[in-house]
């Protein structure tokens, strides 16, 4: 903005040289009251198209005419000025701050939401942002949506403490999980990788319910969620984190941000955790969570030229995980391989390289190009008993954008194209699995916004692919608002994938099932790809009542699966995996309604019903493991900041889980499991800026799920089954942190 | 396929630059009196509704509306009087009495100081 004036006014200085040239000096107090220059004060003729803006030291020049008499100079926190000029010498002028009252009024009337639905999109977005995720303070990724009713936390299993995801009714390998727009949580890393994020580090989520853009691929099936991670030139030049639980957790969090010069800075994420104590709540001799160590290290460089359009990021991460799960007695330097105590270690290393390039034309400010590089590193080693599971998985992506409009800027378009390698090698058990998966697409994706009540994204995108062939991925959003009140969304698109069979289903690993891959093509692992279609409608209604805003949203999706990889849970002795051959889908409901009960005090309320049913080898059914009913409530308050910016923050949140269809085993023959609530609250004291601590405890309620592991004292016998899991194996669980900032 | 739509359309934006008088991509900034958000999408909706006008926005505190514009196809004071019909005035075109009584009360930006 600022510079187009500039433009302008660099255009129309060559034109008047010959004129009179009135110049001036525009200052403001700061706030130890000291004259300053202000740098980027607007300043032109009143009624005139002839403007500027100050420079560095505060000076402008305009040209002068007879016609213009009233100078105005205006800044976003000034009052502006208005000034009627009698001669032509040079001036002083000082503009008085009006912040103290604006920032009086932004708190009273108007707080930022964190959690924004979008208005404007055409796709149904929500935005978290790192206010929000302040909510859960633990840890990383996967427990950012705890506070969230779009995603569902759900634990994978009873020995690895990981959390799984799942939204629309789907688990995560349905939902293109991308960092910064590059996909991330994908292939190896499918399976503990939401865990491989600390949550510190991340700057703000958005969610796509429905296939989203192709811009990122075509892997989406239900959704997509990207996360932001700071960048460099917005953080705080020192950050620090330190969190520990009952559990024998611990966290320790550094950010460091470097200002280099006016372009490059620079930040040092630096991420370890532990966890040293064994806990055994359930008294099944099993460690209820593993025994932990991880190294993760990010270094961050931001290149800014505002001037002239461009902009970068470059990457660089290092991870190290160490993982020991299984019996309270097991030591993997005597017990490894033997059959005395079971035990499990899961070792991953993983390295991750990025580099993006933006320019925007300077003289064209809707049109830019993009290019995105990334290459990482995944080596995951480990045994579960006498399973083996080795998996490396090396992968290279690049994709250029280019954006701009047809026409005007109602009509915009994206193009592009991407490209992707995967390799793959995998030891199971005995087996070892090696393949390579590239793809090189294109893609065009038009948006129209008439700028008032309707808009529309509609993609296309072709792909060749070595395995999957050539393919086209459309995908159409909608918005239509009527009244400014009601926005009513609609979405259909395809998407596809190659289920990673092994990777994605990691628990199978702890258990005494056999593999039973029913191979019928000349597809990876003998199956086919998975294929579905994904349509959605979404309805939101913002309202005021009794004078308070609120916000009521009811979305309904279904995904059908053309072809899909089921996974068969239900025979106790074997894990089967085998091409759809009838029907599945998922359809999801959710209403969620979000109201301010009084100042700052919100409440955030959702139901939501799933149907999720695939043709498995015996029959048609309800997939296991997953409610069908689910509430979820979360009630937040906050104070007002004193003058230090003191305050407190209060938040609490309650999730009902419904009955969930169990796979026959042993001891669960066609039954449901119970329905339960989980509780969290957490407390923040706010004192300054710089520091702040906070407490809470997660399953308040302390739930836990009876006989977690299957025949947990013959571990080596045919029965043992550490996957049947739906709700926590670990109960009550408390904690405290606190955070330290330097601006 | 993409690639070849890249290529044109640079070759587009570079012919654009080269253009000296009546240039496909014209950047200028009017000043058009308003007030607020409401004003801000009337604006820049009217504008964009403009054949040949490719991109408006007009920012809040300084009343001043930043336009790119095919000037082959469209004269600035023709966008300019379509702003002043939809109820705001610019620095050639004055509203009509009647457009600016049906604005909104936020819309509703001081005429008296307009005419000193």
């Amino acid at each position: 903005m600022k510079y187009s004036y500039l433009f302008l006014f660099l255009s129309l200085s060559l034109n008047v040289t010959a004129q009179n040239v009135f110049e001036g000096q525009v200052h403001f107090f700061d706030d130890n009251k000291n004259k300053q220059p202000l740098e980027g004060a607007t300043v032109y003729w009143d009624n005139s198209s002839i403007g500027t803006v100050t420079d560095k030291s505060g000076k402008f020049s305009l040209p002068v005419s007879e016609k213009f008499k009233i100078l105005v100079i205006s800044y976003l926190g000034f009052d502006t000025l208005k000034q009627h000029i009698h001669n032509y010498d040079n001036q002083q002028f000082l503009l008085t701050s009006n912040t103290d009252e604006q920032l009086d009024e932004v708190v009273v009337s108007k707080q930022k939401k964190t959690i924004q639905k979008s208005y404007f999109e055409a796709q149904n977005i929500v935005t978290v942002n790192s206010a929000e995720l302040l909510k859960a303070a633990c840890c990383n990724l996967s427990e950012s949506f705890e506070t969230n009713p779009s995603i569902d936390v759900n634990f994978s299993d009873a020995l690895t403490g990981t959390k799984q995801i799942k939204m629309l009714g789907l688990s995560s390998p349905y939902l293109l999980i991308t960092e910064e727009n590059i996909p991330m949580i994908r292939g190896a890393s499918q399976a503990y990788g939401l865990t491989f994020t600390p949550g510190t580090w991340v700057e703000s989520i958005q969610i796509t319910k429905g296939t989203g853009s192709v811009v990122n691929g075509f892997e989406s099936m239900a959704g997509q969620i990207n996360a932001e991670i700071h960048k460099p030139l917005s953080q705080p030049t020192l950050f620090v984190n330190v969190y520990s639980s009952v559990d024998g957790r611990n966290e320790l969090n550094t950010h460091f941000t470097q200002k280099i010069s006016d372009k490059w800075s620079t930040a040092l994420f630096v991420h370890g955790n532990q966890r040293t104590q064994k806990n055994d709540k359930n008294n099944d001799n099993f460690s209820d969570n593993p025994l932990s160590k991880q190294i993760n290290l990010l270094n961050r460089w931001q290149y800014i030229d505002a001037e002239k359009g461009w902009v970068g990021f470059a990457n660089i991460r290092y991870m190290d995980d160490h993982k020991q799960l299984g019996s309270l007695n097991f030591d993997p330097s005597i017990h490894k391989n033997s059959q005395l105590f079971w035990g499990s270690e899961i070792d991953t290393r993983r390295w991750d390289s990025s580099l993006k390039i933006g320019y925007v034309f300077p003289e064209l400010p809707y049109q830019s190009l993009g290019l995105q590089m990334s290459y990482s590193q995944h080596d995951q080693q480990s045994y579960f008993g006498l399973n083996t599971y080795d998996i490396n998985h090396q992968s290279f992506y690049a994709s250029f954008l280019f954006n701009s409009i047809i026409g005007s800027v109602k009509s915009k378009f994206k193009a592009g194209v991407n490209f992707m390698h995967d390799t793959y090698d995998e030891q199971v058990v005995l087996d070892s699995y090696k393949r390579t998966d590239y793809s090189l697409g294109g893609y065009f994706e038009y948006s129209y916004d008439n700028l008032d009540n309707f808009s529309l994204v509609a993609g296309i995108r072709a792909d060749s692919h070595n395995t999957l062939g050539v393919f086209l991925t459309p995908r159409l959003h909608a918005r239509y608002v009527v009244a400014e009140k009601n926005i009513f969304r609609g979405s259909v698109g395809s998407g596809r994938r190659i289920a990673n069979i092994f990777a994605e289903n990691q628990p199978l690993f702890a258990t005494s099932r056999t593999i039973n891959i029913n191979s019928q093509s000349d597809g990876v692992f003998g199956l086919n790809s998975e294929k579905s279609w994904n349509y959605g409608l979404s309805y939101r209604r913002i309202f005021n009542l009794f004078s308070r805003p609120g916000d009521l949203t009811v979305d309904y999706y279904e995904t059908h699966f053309q072809n899909q990889v089921v996974v068969d849970w239900d025979n106790y002795r074997e894990i089967s995996f085998y091409n759809l051959d009838g029907k599945s889908y998922s359809k999801s409901f959710q209403v969620s309604l979000d109201y301010e009960l009084w100042n700052n005090l919100d409440l955030r309320l959702a139901y939501k019903n799933y149907d999720v049913k695939t043709q498995y080898n015996d029959s048609f059914k309800q997939r296991p493991l997953l409610a069908k009913n689910r509430l979820f409530g979360n009630l937040s308050y906050e104070t007002y900041p004193n003058d230090n910016n003191a305050l407190w923050r209060f938040d609490t949140t309650y999730h009902q889980v419904g009955k969930q269809r169990l796979p026959n085993t042993v001891i669960y023959n066609n039954e449901f499991s119970d329905s339960f609530s989980l509780w969290n609250a957490q407390i923040t004291r706010v004192f300054s800026n710089r520091f702040e601590i906070y407490v809470g405890g997660e399953n308040l309620g302390n739930y836990r799920q009876p006989q977690a592991i299957i025949d947990s004292d013959n571990p080596f016998g045919p029965n043992f089954d550490s996957s049947i899991v739906y709700g926590p194996i670990f109960g009550r669980k408390l904690y405290a942190g606190l955070r330290y900032t330097i601006l | 396929m993409n690639k070849l739509i890249i290529v044109i359309i640079c070759l587009f934006s570079f012919a654009c630059f080269s253009q000296e008088k009546k240039s496909k991509s014209e950047k200028t900034s009017i000043y058009v009196s308003g007030n607020c958000e409401h004003c801000q999408m009337r604006i820049t909706k009217t504008a964009l509704s403009q054949k040949g006008v490719k991109y408006a926005t007009w920012d809040i505190p300084s009343n001043q509306l930043t336009l790119i514009y095919n000037a082959r196809k469209v004269d600035l004071l023709d966008i300019q009087k379509a702003i002043a019909a939809s109820g705001h005035d610019t620095d050639k075109f004055k509203a009509s009495n009647q457009v600016y009584e049906e604005l909104p009360g936020c819309c509703k930006y001081d005429r008296q100081a307009e005419e000193k």
